[in-house]
């Protein structure tokens, strides 16, 4: 049955092992094992990559996009994203052709009812945004003409839009500078006699292109000199890829810089708070007693000021110097009104650590207080440290945002996405860019700090190690 | 349980006394001269101000005085419209506030326990995806861009029926309100939501849920009955921090929706350095949001007997 021929090496002496065979993975220290754990949760692991390209858009992107947050580029305000728009150089000084008609005697004046459109409404030259230049011809029987602008298309003669001029006298023509944005408007002529407008009215829809006066393309670099050769031709505009601001400013510098002071207060503040509540909260617990009811009674009292409240209230109160741009003080008031939350998780785990075996066993092995405090408490805290500072992140963003917003946060020109919401959120509906952007760049920060803070709980839940 | 309210109440009394003295302290920090204004004020006119706000008095007695004022509940006169006192302000816009606001908890309340219950039924199915993603991006988009969306949505509701169906600002009635204290308790109710959904997991595998279940009782019966009135518990107790962030949370909403509330007003105090109006909504807020959080810990021991009994005893 069983033909196994033994071997000559069947015969020869065992030899001795030192020991049996080892039956165990790799010793893995407790960060190792919370940064395999938190590999394996995808969505922790996207919000870590996203909170890393967040921090890299702050600090590279402005050397790579160099635009500066504070220009204000007047030919593109409220732009929507775009890559780069052509513009006609124009004449800073255009001569313009008035056009006259013969005077009109009292006597040939008709009523208004009585009065024609005028005819032939039109534009001179081309329409740009550094002009309009509209003509048109004579009403017999005029004695002015009133001209509109509209965006809509005039539904009747008491909705013609914006009254742009009332001429009196003979001229037939008129240059709009009034604003102009490259989009279509609606001009209306109307005639005038004995101070009364005629119900009969001539409409010319009009798209206005995109121009730039000769001076301000060459002061900008976009032209070699201002040689007035270049009247007529095309230069390329500043490229904003996510449009411009109601002030023209660029929205992609500005929400990088935003994002300098939106993160800085959202990071810098609770790491100091949490530092703090670290060493206020291990205080009350490694010494209780007396000391432990004191301290602990006065972070209650804190936490029971009405947050935003106080944080307005200290916020003026900390003052602004001029050229300041009140980040310093919207910080300390953060930190002074934030603090006792941590103090109160910490106190409650040293208690908790106090008293495990481990800390009595060192302390019979003679270890110092120093000792104790940093090489078996703080690591044992740290889990939890770390945990609550990812969630104070978001909480502090929304903390500078929504006083941005209100306007108590930081001073202008200084970008921060909650003032950038603040000014979006008046043009939202002709202009959604300006509030979706810093809106979306909020919302995906404080989601990414979240979703990375839920993952590191889980992944350092001492309960959950072990099963991977 | 007597008792356990009087000791809350003293130190709900000490919790306002400090809250009083913190904002005194801030406002006599605050750079600036509150009765600096456009007119020229002769050096006899300020003297007799000074008087009157009890400003040339050394900032010991100027503190005793205020508490004083404060105890009886004596909150001052306006610094900017000097013929109104700022009892007369509250009294005006807070009740705005606190309808606001209280509706704005409802919805959150039952909108939280709703979803908490319907995600823990359909633990890990689509339901529990759908709602759970909703919750997310709640807490995650700040309230003014949710103000502003509600107003936008409003107005394209009103378009599309071609009449006014809810206003889009302004106050007044029940209409007025709908839409602003959705927008002020979705984040709130987002919370509530996960607290409700964990709630309910946990109290799925207790024990008394098992018996339930032995004795062949339905699941309808053991659902509402045994498993969601002992999960609502957790949720009531953080009822009471949730009112301090919906009301001081309404300064956003009454900015956007143009609503006449105190949060509103005081923003428009700060800005105007408003003394008197500043530190008594302030110890007002501080006092109602102390005694609401008392309020709903002394409720809590009428629901739930053991805490009482477990409190009383420690």
């Amino acid at each position: 049955m069983n033909n196994y021929l033994p071997s000559p090496a069947d015969f020869l002496p065992l030899t001795t092992r030192d020991s049996a065979d080892r039956l165990e993975r790799p010793s893995m220290s407790y960060w190792q094992d919370v940064w395999q754990r938190l590999q394996h949760n995808r969505r922790a692991l996207t919000s870590l990559f996203i909170v890393v390209a967040l921090l890299l858009f702050t600090t590279i992107g402005p050397l790579v996009w160099q635009a500066d947050p504070a220009q204000q580029d007047l030919e593109q305000i409220s732009q929507a994203p775009n890559l780069g728009l052509r513009a006609l150089v124009v004449d800073d000084f255009p001569e313009v052709r008035e056009l006259a008609a013969g005077p009109v005697s009292p006597a040939q004046r008709l009523p208004p009812e009585k009065l024609l459109a005028p005819a032939n409404l039109r534009v001179l030259g081309t329409a740009h945004s550094e002009g309009v230049h509209l003509a048109w011809d004579q009403v017999p029987g005029a004695s002015g003409y009133q001209l509109y602008r509209h965006e809509l298309n005039p539904s009747g003669p008491d909705d013609l839009g914006l009254p742009l001029i009332t001429l009196r006298g003979t001229s037939l023509s008129y240059r709009d500078r009034l604003g102009l944005q490259t989009i279509e408007y609606y001009y209306s002529v109307a005639a005038l006699s004995q101070r009364r407008q005629s119900p009969n009215y001539r409409t010319l829809a009009v798209t206005v292109g995109q121009a730039i006066r000769l001076s301000e393309a060459s002061y900008r670099g976009l032209l070699a000199s201002a040689d007035s050769s270049y009247i007529g031709s095309h230069v390329q505009l500043e490229i904003h890829p996510l449009g411009t601001d109601y002030l023209g400013r660029d929205m992609l510098a500005r929400l990088m810089w935003g994002a300098r002071t939106s993160l800085f207060i959202g990071i810098v503040a609770p790491l100091i708070y949490v530092a703090f509540g670290l060493m206020y909260g291990g205080l009350a617990g490694y010494s209780g007693g007396h000391t432990d009811n004191f301290l602990m009674r006065f972070a209650d009292f804190v936490i029971a000021l009405p947050f935003l409240l106080f944080m307005i209230l200290f916020k003026i109160a900390f003052g602004l110097g001029p050229g300041e741009s009140g980040i310093g003080p919207m910080l300390i008031a953060l930190v002074l009104l934030s603090w006792p939350a941590t103090a109160r998780l910490v106190r409650g785990q040293v208690l908790q650590i106090r008293e495990e075996p481990y800390i009595a066993a060192a302390r019979l092995m003679g270890a110092s207080a120093p000792y104790l405090v940093l090489r078996h408490m703080l690591p044992n805290l740290m889990s939890v440290l770390l945990v609550s500072l990812t969630f104070a992140i978001p909480t502090a963003i929304f903390t500078e945002a929504f006083l941005s917003f209100i306007g108590m946060g930081v001073v202008p020109p200084t970008p921060s996405w909650g003032s950038m919401c603040n000014d979006g959120i008046r043009t939202m509906l002709s202009h959604p860019h300006e509030l979706v952007f810093p809106a979306l760049f909020i919302s995906v920060t404080v989601l990414a700090f979240n979703l990375l803070g839920d993952g590191l709980r889980d992944a350092m839940d001492a309960r959950m190690r072990g099963d991977s | 349980m007597l008792a356990y309210i009087g000791r809350r109440l003293l130190s709900g009394a000490i919790t306002i006394w400090f809250i009083a003295t913190a904002t005194f302290a801030g406002m006599h920090m605050v750079p600036g001269d509150p009765l600096l204004n456009d007119k020229a004020v002769t050096p006899e006119i300020r003297a007799n101000l000074e008087k009157v706000y009890g400003l040339d008095k050394p900032v010991l007695q100027q503190y005793v005085i205020y508490l004083g004022n404060m105890a009886r509940g004596d909150f001052g006169i306006s610094f900017t419209q000097q013929n109104r006192s700022v009892n007369d302000i509250i009294a005006e816009h807070f009740p705005v506030s606190a309808t606001l606001g209280l509706l704005a908890l409802l919805f959150a309340a039952l909108g939280g326990i709703t979803w908490g219950a319907i995600t823990a039924l359909y633990r890990d199915q689509m339901p529990d995806f759908v709602i759970m993603f909703f919750v997310i991006v709640f807490v995650s988009v700040p309230s003014f861009v949710f103000a502003a969306i509600g107003q936008l949505a409003i107005l394209q509701v009103n378009d599309w029926l071609g009449f006014s169906l809810l206003p889009v600002a302004g106050w007044g009635t029940l209409a007025h309100m709908l839409v602003p204290a959705m927008v002020l308790g979705l984040g709130t109710m987002a919370y509530l939501t996960r607290l409700m959904r964990s709630s309910m997991l946990e109290v799925a595998d207790a024990d008394y849920i098992r018996t339930a279940r032995a004795k062949g009782l339905t699941p309808g019966r053991i659902f509402f009955r045994h498993q969601l009135r002992n999960a609502i518990l957790p949720v009531v107790t953080v009822l009471g921090p949730s009112i301090a962030s919906i009301t001081t949370g309404g300064f956003v909403v009454e900015l956007v929706f143009a609503i006449p509330g105190l949060g509103r007003y005081f923003i428009q105090a700060v800005q105007q350095l408003d003394y008197t109006v500043i530190m008594g909504t302030t110890v007002f807020y501080g006092a109602f949001l102390v005694l609401m959080v008392i309020a709903v810990d002394i409720l809590y021991g009428f629901i739930d007997p053991r805490i009482q009994v477990s409190r009383a005893v420690s």
